[in-house]
């Protein structure tokens, strides 16, 4: 369960306090499939590095699986990051020099779990994501929708409470960016949170729940 | 989805069974790893950052093998001579060579020291010969000639290698025989085993009864380039000259008392000479392993003087490796904000830059090692009677060890560098 209670978010620019965020409250039930949508400048992204504790909250709380992340620094978020998280980004953000395997192998290694077990676990998770076929293949070796499919395998390898993607289909055509919103919607059949931030009416369309951010505020909040 | 895919709950628990050591053995690992394959796909960069530790560690490795392998050598040629020999011999101070005064021991200080000096089990004299070419038939050669007795054997512990030496009855007869260094046997294009052949000095003839065990050089010094005659023979023919300047050396019995005989020494000669108290020694008594200190000495200046222009050197290489780890941080930011956002520590960062930085250096120095090496090999060869250089383990410890710290220091700035990125800018940095 993931909960945000009067969250909010300054930058100073050029000395001006300019608030991303204003007071926004959020409760993510566990398995919810959440689409968080608005349009450039609505808070979106700082959102998304607040909820993915890339970021940290000029005010407000936040309680992660029962933890109260918001005051932690940086070592403690670190943690947090690698323990309660996946990530899946707009550009995969994949290792270029290391076969898929050892991409999706790599959080495991900060949670210091041996070798052995690393490798098993990897080999796991991209069969789930059907690349039971392409462990030994390097990013540039695969296309567009495999490299997601690896990126998407690499969230998932620790087990993590909440499944983060930004914007990932945003570098893919409407098919392969369909196959991953299936990968998706599977993995939420399957148990698993996912909130996977959007512009793209189509994608928030195939997810359970939409949050539309504006003006750093919660515009709107309802089930697709 | 086409193929059937894994359920989550059919995925094993992931087990984090490992201890704090083992979890830093896994993360040295890792990082061992990614340095290796970010070193593999930069060649031509890591070794154009690797040059200058390279040159460092081969020049050090070079200078050290190369000075060694000359101070083992002259160690060797100064064993033959124990720690109790004693050579007594003539010194005359700077200001009385320039007034033209010499001063020369006197024969007959070879009998005060036989008489009253205690503790010598054996001594021998030593008086150049001043004619100093021989011939053999149509050939000749020239080196130089001693007057000695049969205990040189002892004292220098060199032997003949065919014939015999002089004897005592060489000595008391006054035989015309010679004892051949190995460089004047062959100069000459004499037989293996030229005993019973003649051959003139001056002119004088002499029969050859043996030839010295070879010795070889030093130095480009050839050491076999002499001639030995019984020392009453080389007296008489050295009447030309009224007071010859002789050596004395002379072995002592136990080598603990060295210090002892060398004070009777000087006081029985001293008596001998005349001198007053205020008057310096007009002589010098040096043990055998003065020179070999001496040179042990010089050994270490030049193995000091060399390592502080090299570790100049691998300073610079340091800073080499500083500056590309610098770089190589900037390049790979966004792969630093990847590992951040997936969870890694700070300090794992920290460690992989750091790692990274030592591998570059200790690769740098394994090359230098091996180069220096072979330099010091290709150059020994050049030179002629040059002995083979020898690399102490300590050179080879320590350069390594020293690569590893010039990395662990350079990297240090980098490696922070690296790990105190904030995440969300190190993802959005293009």
């Amino acid at each position: 369960m993931i909960e945000l209670v009067g969250i909010s978010k300054l930058y100073q620019l050029g000395g001006v306090e300019y608030p991303a965020l204003t007071d926004v409250s959020l409760t993510i039930a566990r398995n919810d499939f959440l689409a968080l949508t608005g349009a450039s400048g609505s808070g979106k992204s700082t959102m998304m590095n607040i909820i993915g504790c890339l970021d940290t909250p000029t005010l407000g709380r936040y309680t992660l699986d029962g933890e109260e992340v918001a005051g932690l620094d940086e070592e403690a978020l670190a943690s947090v990051r690698n323990r309660k998280i996946g990530f899946v980004f707009q550009n995969f953000y994949l290792m270029p020099r290391q076969t898929a395997v050892d991409n999706v192998a790599q959080p495991l290694i900060y949670r210091g779990i041996a070798p052995a077990q690393r490798r098993a676990h990897a080999e796991r998770a991209l069969q789930r994501v059907g690349l039971g076929d392409r462990m030994r293949h390097r990013p540039n070796e695969m296309s567009g929708g495999q490299r997601q499919r690896v990126a998407v395998a690499r969230a998932l390898v620790g087990q993590p409470e909440l499944l983060l993607a930004d914007e990932p289909t945003g570098n893919l055509d409407s098919r392969t960016a369909r196959e991953i919103m299936d990968l998706f919607k599977q993995l939420h059949a399957e148990g698993q949170t996912v909130v996977v931030v959007t512009h793209d009416p189509g994608v928030a369309a195939s997810c359970k729940r939409l949050v539309r951010l504006h003006d750093g505020r919660i515009a709107e909040d309802r089930n697709v | 989805m086409s193929e059937p895919a894994a359920k989550l709950d059919t995925l094993p628990p992931l087990v984090e069974d490992a201890g704090a050591s083992r979890k830093l053995l896994y993360a040295i690992q890792e990082c061992l790893r990614s340095a290796l394959s970010a070193i593999r796909s930069h060649r031509l960069r890591s070794f154009l950052t690797m040059l200058g530790i390279i040159i460092g560690v081969a020049s050090v490795i070079c200078v050290i093998a190369m000075v060694q392998g000359m101070s083992s050598r002259i160690t060797q040629l100064f064993e033959g001579l124990g720690s109790g020999t004693l050579t007594l011999q003539a010194d005359t101070p700077f200001e009385d060579r320039l007034r033209g005064k010499i001063n020369r021991l006197r024969l007959e200080d070879l009998d005060e020291l036989r008489a009253r000096v205690d503790g010598i089990s054996y001594i021998t004299p030593a008086v150049p010969v001043p004619a100093g070419q021989v011939t053999w038939g149509s050939q000749s050669a020239a080196g130089q000639i001693f007057g000695t007795t049969a205990s040189l054997q002892e004292v220098q512990k060199m032997f003949p290698r065919t014939g015999r030496f002089l004897t005592k009855s060489d000595d008391d007869s006054r035989r015309r025989v010679v004892v051949l260094g190995d460089k004047i046997r062959k100069d000459l294009k004499m037989p293996e085993r030229p005993e019973g052949e003649f051959v003139q000095l001056g002119r004088e003839w002499f029969k050859v009864i043996g030839v010295m065990e070879p010795r070889g050089d030093i130095l480009g010094q050839n050491l076999d380039q002499f001639m030995l005659l019984p020392y009453e023979t080389a007296l008489a023919f050295n009447t030309a000259q009224a007071r010859p300047d002789i050596q004395i050396t002379f072995v002592v019995n136990d080598p603990d008392t060295v210090d002892n005989v060398r004070q009777q020494v000087i006081s029985v000669i001293r008596r001998a000479h005349g001198l007053k108290k205020d008057e310096p020694n007009d002589f010098q008594v040096q043990a055998s392993d003065t020179i070999a200190k001496t040179f042990a000495q010089i050994t270490s200046m030049v193995t000091l003087v060399v390592g502080g222009v090299v570790g100049i050197s691998l300073l610079v290489g340091g800073i080499g490796i500083m500056n590309i780890m610098l770089v190589s941080v900037t390049e790979r930011t966004r792969e630093i904000g990847i590992a951040k956002a997936l969870g890694a520590p700070r300090r794992f960062i920290l460690l992989q830059f750091l790692i990274e930085a030592m591998v570059l250096a200790v690769i740098g120095g394994l090359i230098g090692m091996v180069m220096g090496f072979g330099l010091a090999y290709g150059v020994a060869a050049l030179i002629p009677n040059f002995p083979p250089p020898t690399v102490p383990w300590w050179a080879v410890v320590g350069s390594a060890l020293f690569s590893m710290l010039i990395g662990m220091v350079f990297g240090i700035l980098p490696a922070s560098k690296a790990a105190n990125l904030a995440p969300i800018d190190a993802l959005r940095y293009e």
